[in-house]
């Protein structure tokens, strides 16, 4: 296929050098490296200060800092309790239903408003104020509507990502190229065919980008509304160990958000990049 | 029996900016014969453009009537392909998604027919070996191109063509003038092609129907005498050029009236006291 292609415009093409193990791996060596010098560093500063005595204090307490190790050993005996596990499940649980009713909420609703004129200068007054406040400022109120226990979670999340994703894909139907809508529509193209080989594919990678600002803006969700509600989830953890003094431990619930935050931005990414395969390269 | 009939059409449109009425085109009548290309030139803003709107069914029109085949035009119609001046591919859809893509909506091929005939254009337009690409990643006249094959593959009764090669190089245009030929005289559709540009109107056309400044009417109809095929060395022949003489005079007698001012008095009477009088307080601040 690809040397047909070449063939057919009469350019001739070296064929492409295998590009070298560094090379290909070149961000994941670097990283990796980086990553793993600044875990040494920081296990060796605990492990250093935790020993060195200043008027038989330790330097460094336990209670003000900690180390990878200790996170790690907090690690295996949360899992060990089965408390981990629990709460994952629970403050996964949370994201998983309050992002996925977001994201079909958002995208519904946002190609609705992108198409109609009218129902989007109805709502833009609202959708800008909403966009511009912090969710989590409606926290206590929602406790308030919502009572305790999960349904307030997973309320708090889906608010905190269905706005970017709505804004995107309103702006995605928005900007659709008018030229395919009139050769659309000059083939005849009902409003359904309109909505599913235009509108929707359209505006896919205005919905992803709004995706990844969802996931960043529901994880946030997650742990402050299982701080404010209290009882179970990851954020639980974090808080709960905050007021124990449980400093490993609240290491280990951020270093579990930020793990979640990347794996779920990177497919997330990774979503996009499929989905954009046909823009040109820049 | 005339395959496209345009009887008496006018067009008018409110420009809500300067609240005035604009006439685009005014009791225009053309009619085309089945397998004919006739080609509809005329100076910028005669309204040809809406005239092909019309006929695809993409603007109403109140007065007059069009037909094909003797059934009015009252909206887009499987019996009618457009080819437009900007392509209106989707960049979603690789080469071949796009030229199934006009069969596809119009539903009258079942799935086997459409993959045939989708291999067949793109063979017919020569888009061998691009037909996993992208229209990003094709050139300008390679587009048309697609424009084309999509238009054509929907199997049409009438193909409208709106300045397709406008934004096209010189040279790509004129390769691409040669090749459309070639495709016409395999396809033998009957088309209307709009342009601006004259040359390219008397060497595709059966014949040139010119459309005077606006309000648009149709001024002269020229027959264009030289048999098929038609070389590009055409344009060159001394009977060639002098017919582009003749239309080329006749709109530029349309263009001076633009240039002059003359248009339909309308231009004046806004021109003057409405000016003044806005710019006159204006000036004082």
């Amino acid at each position: 296929m690809k040397t047909e292609t070449l063939a057919a415009t009469g350019i001739e093409v070296k064929p492409k050098r295998r590009r070298s193990f560094y090379r290909e791996y070149e961000a994941l060596i670097l990283g990796g490296s980086a990553v793993l010098i600044v875990l040494i560093a920081w296990e060796t500063i605990w492990q250093y200060g935790r020993g060195y005595r200043l008027d038989s204090e330790p330097m460094i307490s336990a209670l003000f800092f900690t180390g990878p190790s200790a996170v790690w050993q907090a690690f295996l005996n949360t899992w060990a309790s089965g408390q981990l596990q629990s709460d994952l499940l629970h403050s996964g649980g949370n994201f998983a239903i309050g992002f996925s009713s977001a994201l079909l909420a958002g995208v519904v609703l946002g190609i609705v408003i992108g198409w109609y004129r009218t129902i989007r200068l109805l709502l833009d007054p609202f959708l800008n104020a909403f966009y511009a406040t912090p969710r989590i400022a409606l926290v206590p109120l929602i406790i308030i509507i919502f009572g305790i226990g999960r349904l307030p979670a997973i309320v708090i999340v889906f608010l905190s990502a269905f706005f970017p994703i709505l804004i995107n894909t309103i702006v995605g139907v928005k900007t659709i190229d008018d030229d395919l809508l009139k050769a659309a529509r000059a083939f005849c193209a009902s409003d359904r065919q309109i909505f599913t080989t235009v509108a929707l594919p359209g505006s896919v990678p205005f919905i992803l980008t709004g995706v990844r600002q969802g996931v960043a803006h529901g994880l946030i969700g997650v742990v402050v509304s299982e701080m404010f509600v209290g009882g179970e989830g990851i954020g639980f953890m974090i808080a709960y160990s905050g007021q124990t003094f449980a400093t490993e431990r609240i290491f280990l619930g951020v270093v579990i958000m930020a793990g979640s935050g990347i794996l779920l931005t990177m497919a997330a990414e990774k979503l996009q990049a499929h989905y954009s395969r046909w823009r040109p390269q820049r | 029996m005339q395959k496209l009939d345009i009887q008496n059409v006018s067009k008018r449109y409110w420009l809500e900016r300067e609240s005035r009425e604009v006439v685009a085109c005014l009791d225009v009548t053309l009619s085309v014969a089945d397998g004919e290309f006739v080609a509809l030139v005329g100076p910028s803003g005669c309204g040809k453009t809406s005239l092909l709107n019309i006929v695809a069914g993409l603007l109403p029109y109140e007065d007059g009537n069009v037909a094909i085949d003797g059934v009015k035009v009252v909206g887009p119609g499987v019996d009618r392909a457009v080819v437009f001046q900007h392509s209106g591919l989707l960049p979603w859809r690789t080469i071949t998604g796009n030229i199934r893509y006009g069969m596809e909506l119009h539903g009258r091929f079942p799935k086997p027919e459409i993959e045939k005939r989708t291999a067949m254009f793109i063979d017919m337009v020569g888009l061998n070996g691009f037909e996993r690409a992208y229209p990003s990643e094709i050139s300008g006249g390679m587009q048309q191109r697609v424009n084309l094959a999509r238009a054509l593959a929907s199997d049409p009764k009438v193909l409208l063509m709106d300045e397709p090669f406008a934004a096209l190089d010189a040279q790509t245009r004129e390769f691409m003038q040669a090749e459309l030929l070639k495709i016409w005289q395999q396809a033998r559709k009957t088309v209307l092609f709009i342009t601006h540009q004259i040359n390219e109107a008397v060497y595709l056309a059966d014949r040139v129907a010119v459309m005077s400044s606006r309000p648009g009417r149709i001024k002269e109809i020229f027959h264009i005498p030289f048999e098929r095929p038609r070389t590009l060395g055409l344009k060159r022949d001394p009977r060639f050029l002098e017919i582009e003489d003749r239309v080329w005079k006749l709109i530029e007698e349309e263009s001076e009236f633009i240039l002059t001012g003359n248009e339909s008095g309308s231009g004046d009477s806004t021109a003057t006291p409405a000016g003044a009088g806005v710019s006159g307080p204006r000036m004082g601040n």
